[in-house]
């Protein structure tokens, strides 16, 4: 099952390395993982979107609360949460397209942020399969560039990660 | 006033406590050896490879409770530090490993003698730091040693570039660390206990199985005390053994791969498993299916909550240090009106395995048997020496038939199973108990792994034992070809061996060849008057014993090969 799971970690040097180096080293998988400091300058908030069993899910979070730099960890998926991603697309607009294209942004809630008189730049933000359908609502030969964020998640209403 | 970091390094070690660093200078290192120089009371103990070093710092650690310090240089000092660095974080060894690092402004450049020791270290340290600053580095050593004696122990390197040693800055050591992101759990939760208790209390066939964590914890005496309360049989892994004692009648001695029947059946045929200090690894419980596949409820106590429920679901969680827990498990027992159940059965079913005799071996007029060399061993030391040991079968000999009564006697690599660590533990444990008696058990493939450590002990004069099972094979190497791989004995033949009398000779040392079974007695005892030599003992033994009792690998603990099936 799809897990996303939020830590806050000091923000040293060499922490993200120990916990990637934890997935790999005992084989679990990441779908993507975000990291930024947040309004504390020396913590770091990080969401990893991973899969696995019940079991490796849980060893996932023990794992990762003995990493020495790691402060607390929350699975958000045991709870009520809201997760968006960013994704910037980059598509060949010309002739129909472009009036298809930007019509299609609008349905998904996207903006164009960047326009030439090839291409238009979208901006689009939501869950990840939000993101996901977008790609297959346009024509696939249009796409020119895709880069995302990987998911952030936050819990709902009280559900707080702090110290 | 203002001190260079070397010298903070010096004065930290000092405030800790520190009595001995092992290990071998280096560019990097300079000015740490410098200051080391100056003062006597943190002594060095010169290795002949930083391999060495670490193992010696964790022989030193694992026979006291005391943190190991090893101190290498940049470059090959930290990569050849780390197969030590693994072997005690595999087992939990509480040790602080310094390395030098090339100067901070050369970081990254590929300088000479540079490697990422941060990098290369991460996967096998419990913590690592590179200190960049040499105002941080009095408390980064603090830390150090705070988070490798706690919680779960484990090494922690810090890796101090030369110009960091060589700045200044004012020194005060941290009378307190406080890690805002580590508090290992050390008490146990009382609802937990109680349920644990109860559990032990109505078991019909409970089973006690300890594991390292008795002796990291210096919880034998708890250990001992609650087997005795419960009236259960007691079983200890390879890193357990001495956490209960050998020789008591409700120990039913090593379980595993190469466990007793007893033991190994009694784990498959409990109703109640208590886990102390113990991790169901592979080499312990087999096959987890077949572990798995009959009903019994486990209780764990382990200080590591990754350790709870990893490999097997337990039942009663109990997160905690093992003394501590164990203290508050026998006071709700001893307050409890229920007594124990009536065991018996169990105990009748117990000794029914038992007279299995699974230790049993054909002793021999022509061959030495290595069983009875640790047999003699054992007699002879009155089984109160301190044992190291390499990999492999003489390991598994060892464990088998030196029946460790107390804890912190049985010294060896379990976890990583690191060939070349006996000789050099062994030097750890000997200059920490200095006057008593440590005995290496080797094979002739281990030992060549650090051989050069010979030299080491003649500068230090320790006075080990050398016992090397000298079968002329990587025996267990050997084993598994003879049972799994059709008898061919690919690259397993240990050819070419040096004459280990006069290489022991050599390095200054006594060497003692014994080829009949009838020399093997005399051949120890006079060995062990030698109190003051290190006495290397050259046992060419039966060549094509094996192991036995095993479980091979993949195999259910119950699916288990006796001497007598062959």
């Amino acid at each position: 099952m799809r897990h996303i799971i939020s830590l806050l970690m000091a923000n040293e040097a060499g922490a993200l390395s120990r916990v990637s180096g934890l997935f790999s080293a005992r084989g679990y998988n990441i779908e993507s993982l975000t990291v930024a400091p947040t309004e504390d300058a020396t913590l770091s908030r990080m969401t990893i979107v991973t899969r696995g069993s019940d079991e490796v899910i849980e060893q996932i979070n023990k794992q990762l609360n003995k990493l020495v730099d790691v402060v607390s960890v929350m699975d958000l998926s045991d709870g009520d949460h809201i997760e968006r991603e960013l994704m910037l697309v980059k598509v060949h607009a010309e002739g129909a397209d472009r009036e298809e294209l930007k019509r299609m942004s609008d349905i998904f809630r996207g903006n164009v942020i960047d326009v030439s008189d090839k291409t238009y730049t979208i901006e689009l933000t939501g869950a990840g399969s939000k993101l996901d359908s977008f790609l297959q609502a346009i024509d696939r030969k249009l796409i020119l560039e895709t880069v995302r964020t990987g998911a952030s998640g936050i819990g709902r209403g009280l559900r707080i990660l702090k110290i | 006033m203002e001190l260079t970091g070397a010298e903070i390094t010096i004065r930290c070690l000092q405030e800790e406590g520190v009595e001995y660093v092992f290990g071998y200078p280096g560019g990097a290192v300079l000015f740490i050896y410098d200051e080391l120089f100056k003062q006597e009371a943190v002594k060095h103990v010169l290795v002949r490879h930083e391999q060495a070093a670490v193992h010696a710092a964790d022989g030193y650690a694992r026979s006291t409770e005391k943190v190991g310090v090893a101190l290498v240089t940049s470059g090959p000092g930290v990569t050849n530090a780390v197969t030590g660095i693994a072997t005690a974080y595999m087992d939990s060894i509480p040790m602080v490993v310094i390395s030098g690092q090339v100067p901070t402004s050369f970081i990254g450049e590929d300088a000479f003698q540079e490697v990422d020791a941060v990098g290369i270290t991460r996967p096998c340290v419990k913590h690592n730091f590179l200190v960049k600053d040499v105002k941080d580095l009095a408390s980064t050593l603090k830390k150090a040693f705070y988070l490798a004696k706690s919680g779960r122990p484990g090494p922690v390197l810090v890796d101090i570039p030369k110009d960091v040693s060589n700045h200044k800055t004012a020194f005060e050591y941290p009378s307190t660390v406080n890690i805002r992101s580590y508090h290992p759990q050390v008490t146990g939760d009382a609802n937990l206990i109680k349920q644990a208790a109860q559990m032990l209390l109505e078991a019909k066939r409970p089973m006690v199985y300890a594991g390292g964590g008795v002796i990291l914890s210096d919880a034998a005496k708890q250990l001992t005390e609650l087997v005795r309360l419960i009236d259960a049989p007691c079983t200890n892994t390879l890193m357990g053994l001495g956490g209960y004692p050998a020789s008591d009648k409700q120990s039913v001695g090593m379980l595993g791969m190469h466990g007793t029947y007893e033991a190994n059946m009694g784990m498959q045929n409990c109703d109640v498993l208590f886990a102390v200090g113990a991790r169901f690894d592979d080499r312990v419980i087999g096959n987890v299916a077949h572990f798995n596949s009959v009903p019994r409820k486990i209780i764990h106590l382990d200080i590591d909550p990754a350790s709870i429920s990893k490999r097997v679901k337990v039942d009663v969680p109990l997160v905690g240090d093992v003394a501590n827990v164990l203290t508050d498990l026998i006071k709700v027992l001893k307050s409890s009106k229920q007594k124990p159940e009536a065991r018996k059965d169990w105990w009748k079913q117990i000794d029914e395995w038992r007279s299995a005799n699974s230790l049993s071996y054909k002793n021999s007029i022509e061959l030495i048997k290595p069983q009875f060399v640790i047999e003699t061993l054992h007699k002879i030391t009155h089984g109160d020496a301190f044992i190291t040991s390499d990999v492999g079968q003489h390991q598994m000999w060892a464990a088998q038939y030196y029946k460790f009564d107390k804890p912190r006697r049985w010294i060896n690599s379990g976890g990583l199973g690191t060939m070349g660590f006996g000789l050099p533990a062994a030097m750890g444990v000997q200059l920490a108990h200095p006057g008593e008696t440590v005995a290496c058990v080797t094979g002739e493939g281990s030992i060549q792994m650090n051989i050069q450590e010979l030299s080491t002990c003649k500068q230090f004069n320790l006075p080990i034992k050398v016992i090397a099972l000298n079968n002329r094979y990587l025996g267990m190497v050997r084993q598994w070809q003879e049972f799994f791989h059709g008898n061919r004995y690919s690259q397993s033949y240990m050819d070419a061996l040096p004459d280990f009398v006069k290489l022991a000779e050599a390095y200054g040392h006594v060497g003692i060849l014994v080829e009949k079974p009838s020399d093997v007695e005399g051949a120890l005892k006079e060995a062990f008057a030698r109190k003051d030599e290190l006495v290397f003992l050259d046992f060419r033994t039966d060549s094509t014993e094996n192991v036995y009792p095993m479980v091979p690998g993949g195999k259910g603990l119950s699916e288990v090969i006796l001497a007598e099936d062959l």
